[in-house]
């Protein structure tokens, strides 16, 4: 296929799943609230995710006069850029991906730190108190996380020997590394949760103290592009423990790229009812709870297993 | 497909995609002036004062933290990837310099590093005398 074509159809097709995501996210927590959700617009509601964005696109792209204006056009394009490159390393199926790097997991981590930009210029750049205040915790909270996060997948590493993710899919086909990398799965999927800023870790928009956080003088289009970036990232997250723990397109009877699909769709769905049922710390306590127990557990998971590592291979 | 040539290609066409929405609805938007259009968003009420306030230096000690433990963990992702190949000597080293880590970060902890709030160091301080 010619790549271009593949670069395009990826890209839109990431679109379209974010998008079913919110349909998911609007259907479960409406379920878990006990009303209906969305279920006008199509059957089921399905269709009104693109009514929504069909009209976010008709509405005006303002840019506040107090604030930096370059900054703040800059900042929206910049997640939804890093989290839409990240899916150039996921394979998909097996020959189903943009680009199979050797260091894709290093590509991975690259783009999910330069996300804490968009947020962090978002609330400088937007001159309003909120955004500022948001932006401030998000960058706390997320160059936090983003340490252990990395330290944490380092067991896969260590097991597969390779950055490469198609390597690390392979590598599983006897035992996917949910078992023996279980500390390093909770880890991650902790980090992730903190990555895209979800209940329980989604402080830096905290509603009910910050208004909206860092995109509080975001509109239109621009706030759609940080809205469909936290979709696309959940979908980013969840496509990511599939690979790396849960075997990615490896599974009998269907054909992988379905495999991938239904259990992306799995943790989507985790995501959604986590954020259904759990409160929200305070921000101290959060990053606290990274430092002093999120990351000395993520080493202590590293270091034991290379030496288990090690013992085996004798 | 393969390599860094699809991969600058597909950022490429990431880029090219948001770029593009963002022209779109630059051209779609309507425009709109009224009183209340220009002033940040402040529950309503008109803000007082400049909005670059000082935040809490809590913040700025954070960041020194991932400055310095992730650079620590640089080493980590350069040791788990050859873990084999260097056997027992490199993972001998990988844990000293492990247990210098965590060491680092108890030190923090017991400075009262991720104590939130001057209250709250100033009562450390008292207790213990630094």
């Amino acid at each position: 296929m010619n790549p271009v074509l593949f670069a395009i159809a990826l890209v839109f097709g990431i679109l379209f799943f974010a998008a079913f995501v919110i349909w998911i996210e609007r259907r479960f927590l409406a379920l878990v609230q006990e009303r209906y959700g969305p279920n006008r617009v199509g059957p089921l509601g399905l269709v009104q995710v693109i009514a929504d964005i069909i009209k976010i696109l008709t509405k005006e792209n303002w840019i506040p006069p107090f604030a930096d204006k370059g900054v703040f056009v800059i900042a929206p394009m910049i997640i939804m850029v890093t989290v839409l490159a990240s899916f150039a390393v996921i394979p998909l199926g097996p020959g189903i991906v943009a680009s199979d790097l050797d260091v894709g997991l290093l590509f991975f981590l690259a783009m999910s730190s330069l996300a804490v930009y968009s947020v962090a210029l978002a609330g400088w750049a937007s001159n309003s108190k909120f955004a500022l205040l948001g932006g401030i915790r998000a960058v706390g909270q997320m160059v936090s996380y983003e340490v252990f996060m990395g330290i944490s997948l380092l067991g896969v590493v260590l097991q597969t020997g390779s950055f490469s993710l198609v390597a690390i899919i392979e590598a599983q086909r006897r035992l996917w590394f949910c078992v023996p990398q279980f500390v390093g799965f909770v880890v991650f999927f902790i980090a992730g949760l903190a990555e895209t800023r979800r209940i329980p870790f989604d402080l830096p928009e905290a509603e009910s103290e910050l208004v909206a956080g860092y995109h509080t003088e975001y509109s239109g289009f621009k706030f759609a592009m940080f809205y469909l970036g936290e979709y696309v990232g959940i979908t980013l997250i969840s496509s990511m423990i599939v690979v790396l723990f849960f075997g990615g397109w490896l599974g009998p009877w269907l054909p992988p790229f379905l495999w991938f699909v239904v259990k992306t769709l799995f943790f989507v769905v985790v995501f959604v009812l986590i954020r259904g049922s759990l409160p929200r710390p305070r921000y101290d306590q959060l990053i606290g709870f990274g430092w002093k127990l999120m990351f000395p557990l993520a080493l202590a998971n590293l270091v034991a297993t290379g030496g288990i590592v090690l013992a085996l291979a004798r | 497909m393969n390599g860094l040539g699809s991969l600058a290609l597909y950022l490429v066409v990431v880029v090219a995609i948001v770029g593009f929405i963002m022209v779109l609805t630059h051209l779609l938007g309507e425009r709109h002036s009224q009183r209340g259009t220009a002033v940040p968003y402040e529950s309503g009420i008109f803000p007082t004062g400049s909005a670059r306030i000082r935040f809490p230096s809590d913040f700025y000690l954070v960041a020194m933290f991932f400055v310095v433990f992730d650079v620590a963990a640089v080493y980590l992702f350069a040791w788990a990837v050859a873990a084999r190949e260097l056997g027992w000597a490199g993972y001998a080293a990988i844990l000293v310099f492990s247990l210098e880590t965590i060491a680092g970060l108890a030190y923090l902890w017991k400075m009262g590093a991720f104590d939130w709030g001057a209250r709250r160091k100033r009562e450390h301080l008292e207790r213990h005398g630094y």
